[in-house]
């Protein structure tokens, strides 16, 4: 079976693709709106602003991969499609953060969990942020849009068994759980959505919009990373960025320079944020980078007495929101409960300690179920998320605190999914903690669990989830950007990614930027094109 | 139990060691991402304990050793600057004699070391109480786990097949 890859077919076909690794001289565009990233935001951005017939350029850091470069392998992938090879830390490198760095951004990579902006959030930002324009139904028709555009809907594809003993784990519990829906077209059920998909079924920028925006003449220059803004008057002059080197590691002496009439900020919510740092953006109410919120997930491994083989299957097709349901949205630390896909490299890195007793938790590979549990930061008043700083060399680097209430979460977090997990069938269940040694019953588990002293760099924490630093707000006091996303001090300046959102989702984000930029990449463009987009 | 203020301090400390050592002749020439010969040396010293179990016993031992530790150093050589930079501080640090003694508590050389005693200095920084230690370790474990699970020599043993072919 032939797998069509339309990246490799819009190339041929002539797409205006630049590597800026190859750039022998500098280069000097104009167009009418200039987008920083081809992620989530970034995407539907560019799909909508092409189709209303505005001359788009779109500036990536990260590379052009297609399915013919996916191997399914771990080793190709980190390196070349994360950013920092997927050993990006928070500052004291006590949470992992996984994010896309390649065309497509973290939609190429991301493991197609689809869900809309949960009602409570959207209920807290109204009521509590007083963004009132954005209710359930003023969004829904923007929701539908993007599931239609993005095949969104429900898998009806029996879970793997990982995803399918965290639902018999959780209804023997008498805990709700339900079926995820996922952004797939034609998905063979390899499990390989984290590394690339080799078919071309995941409905990612990379397939979708990025397609239909450079069949319109939109401009892609790749390996290019965006320095700064050129700020004025209260206007956005002109975009700089720097060409990189082929393995987009270092800077190369020629540079890119944009003029144009709007400018997009679509790097994702720590790329964003350090583009307007580096630019000296105002920032009258020292809002920029601040309230960063990660979604701090905890992981708890059990051994299964029949085969799992959690790499094979779509990743994450069960959830559970019991516990995010339970408490008030700004009370104790709710989260949500889901089951990755596990591959040997990520399974070993996560998986602690070393020598004898690594290797043999690793020869249990195939048995091995695993559960995260993605905690709701950024409501509780001691929940204020993280800040986006600047390294000497420009590069950005987040300082989260974990605190006190999230600590309780997570332990909280811990012992709900050891109690699932035995539930399930599991024979021995895992924490992944320096100190935790596996417990064979959850009394023994409980008991442990409760006494594990959680702590920085003892404790695994990683979060594939990056949310605010340039968040929206009612007005200028408490915003960066209004709820359309414009900046507040800069009039032809956007955000349109995960950066504007004032606290977390409380769900897996990507469906919440899809639908959001969908709306507001249609004002622009009506705003831009004079009339409004088909 | 070390409150967050030691903690932090201990890191300063720490950072201003590292620093101190890289001004150290011999070291600065040190290309950044490319392990030199000694710190080659402390490398395929902990490599084995750290994969103790999981590498292939007797004569392709020593082929699996260098392999893990070329995939740590193409790895290092894919990271960002800043990152690489970090790791040559590791590895100066792990180099520089005196620090191998009282800081690592490993006092042979890394091709004499025991490997109980590279064992111990391994559980010693897991655990420690000054975070830098603590971060060590990790970059440590991440980087080798990484290097000898991404290779498919290393999957049989898990019951993991590789990937599905597509045809």
């Amino acid at each position: 079976m032939t797998i069509r890859d339309p990246v490799a077919d819009g190339l041929a076909a002539g797409w205006k693709v630049t590597d800026a690794s190859a750039l022998e001289r500098d280069l000097r565009l104009s167009c009418d709106v200039a987008i920083v990233g081809t992620g989530a935001g970034g995407g539907v951005t560019a799909e909508i602003l092409a189709n209303a017939g505005l001359d788009v350029v779109l500036l990536e850091e990260g590379p052009l991969r297609s399915s013919r470069d996916f191997h399914m392998l771990e080793s190709e992938a980190y390196p070349q499609l994360y950013q920092e090879s997927a050993a990006r830390k928070t500052r004291d490198k006590a949470i992992t953060i996984l994010q896309g760095r390649c065309v497509g951004g973290s939609t190429t990579v991301n493991w197609t969990t689809s869900f809309r902006t949960p009602p409570a959030t959207l209920a807290y930002w109204g009521e509590r942020l007083g963004l009132r324009e954005l209710t359930e139904a003023g969004l829904a028709p923007w929701f539908e849009r993007m599931e239609r555009r993005l095949s969104i809907g429900p898998w009806q594809t029996p879970p793997n068994e990982n995803n399918q003993a965290l639902l018999r784990g959780a209804q023997r519990l008498g805990l709700g759980a339900g079926r995820i829906q996922r952004n797939v077209s034609g998905c063979w059920n390899l499990g390989y959505c984290g590394v690339g998909c080799p078919v071309n079924a995941k409905q990612s920028m990379l397939v979708t919009t990025l397609p239909a925006a450079l069949a319109k003449d939109a401009r892609l220059v790749t390996r290019a990373r965006v320095e700064r803004l050129r700020i004025a008057a209260g206007r956005v002059e002109a975009l700089e960025a720097r060409a990189l080197d082929a393995q987009g590691i270092r800077p190369k002496a020629q540079s890119i320079a944009v003029r144009a009439r709007h400018y997009v900020l679509a790097a994702g919510a720590i790329g964003s944020p350090a583009v307007l740092l580096r630019s000296r953006a105002p920032d009258p109410y020292g809002l920029l980078g601040r309230r960063t919120c990660l979604h701090p997930t905890v992981v708890s491994a059990a051994l299964m007495r029949e085969p799992v083989h959690g790499h094979a299957g779509a990743p994450q097709s069960v959830y559970s929101d019991h516990f995010l349901e339970r408490d008030a949205i700004d009370g104790p630390i709710g989260f949500k409960l889901e089951a990755p896909p596990l591959h040997p490299l990520l399974f070993g890195m996560t998986l602690q300690g070393f020598g004898a007793a690594h290797a043999a938790l690793m020869r249990q590979f195939a048995h091995a179920q695993v559960v995260t549990a993605l905690l709701r930061d950024g409501f509780h008043a001691d929940s204020a998320g993280g800040q986006v700083l600047l390294r000497d060399d420009g590069s950005p680097v987040l300082d989260y605190p974990i605190t006190d209430i999230l600590w309780q979460g997570m332990r909280r977090a811990l012992l709900a999914i050891a109690e699932i997990q035995f539930a399930a069938g599991a024979t021995r269940v895992l924490p992944a903690h320096e100190q935790a040694t596996g417990y064979d019953s959850w009394a023994q588990a409980r008991a442990a669990i409760a006494a594990l002293p959680l702590e920085p760099l003892l404790t695994r924490v990683v979060s594939a989830h990056v949310m605010g630093g340039c968040a929206m707000g009612a007005n200028e006091r408490s915003g960066v950007v209004d709820a359309r996303g414009r900046h507040w001090q800069l009039g032809n300046l956007s955000v349109h990614d995960g950066s504007v959102f004032p606290t977390s989702i409380g769900a897996n984000p990507q469906l919440s930027i899809y639908a959001l930029t969908a709306r507001n990449a249609s004002s622009l463009a009506a705003a831009l094109a004079g009339r409004p987009p088909a | 139990m070390p409150t967050r203020r030691e903690f932090l301090r201990a890191g300063a400390a720490g950072a201003a060691l590292l620093t101190l050592l890289r001004r150290l002749p011999g070291h600065a020439a040190a290309p950044v991402g490319v392990l030199d010969a000694d710190e080659r040396q402390a490398l395929t010293a902990i490599v084995p304990v750290m994969l103790a179990g999981a590498l292939p016993e007797g004569e392709a031992h020593a082929q699996a050793v260098r392999d893990v530790a070329d995939g740590v150093e193409v790895a290092v050589a894919g990271l960002p600057l800043h990152l690489q930079e970090e790791v040559a501080q590791l590895f100066t640090l792990l180099t520089f004699a005196p620090a191998r003694c009282l800081v690592a508590g490993v006092w042979r050389p890394w091709p004499q070391a025991h490997p109980e005693d590279i064992a111990a200095f391994l559980q010693g920084w897991r655990t420690s109480w000054f975070s830098l230690l603590q971060s060590a370790y990790h970059a440590l474990h991440e980087l080798i786990m990484a290097s000898w699970y991404a290779r498919s020599e290393s999957w049989a043993a898990l019951g993991y097949s590789g990937p599905p072919r597509l045809a």
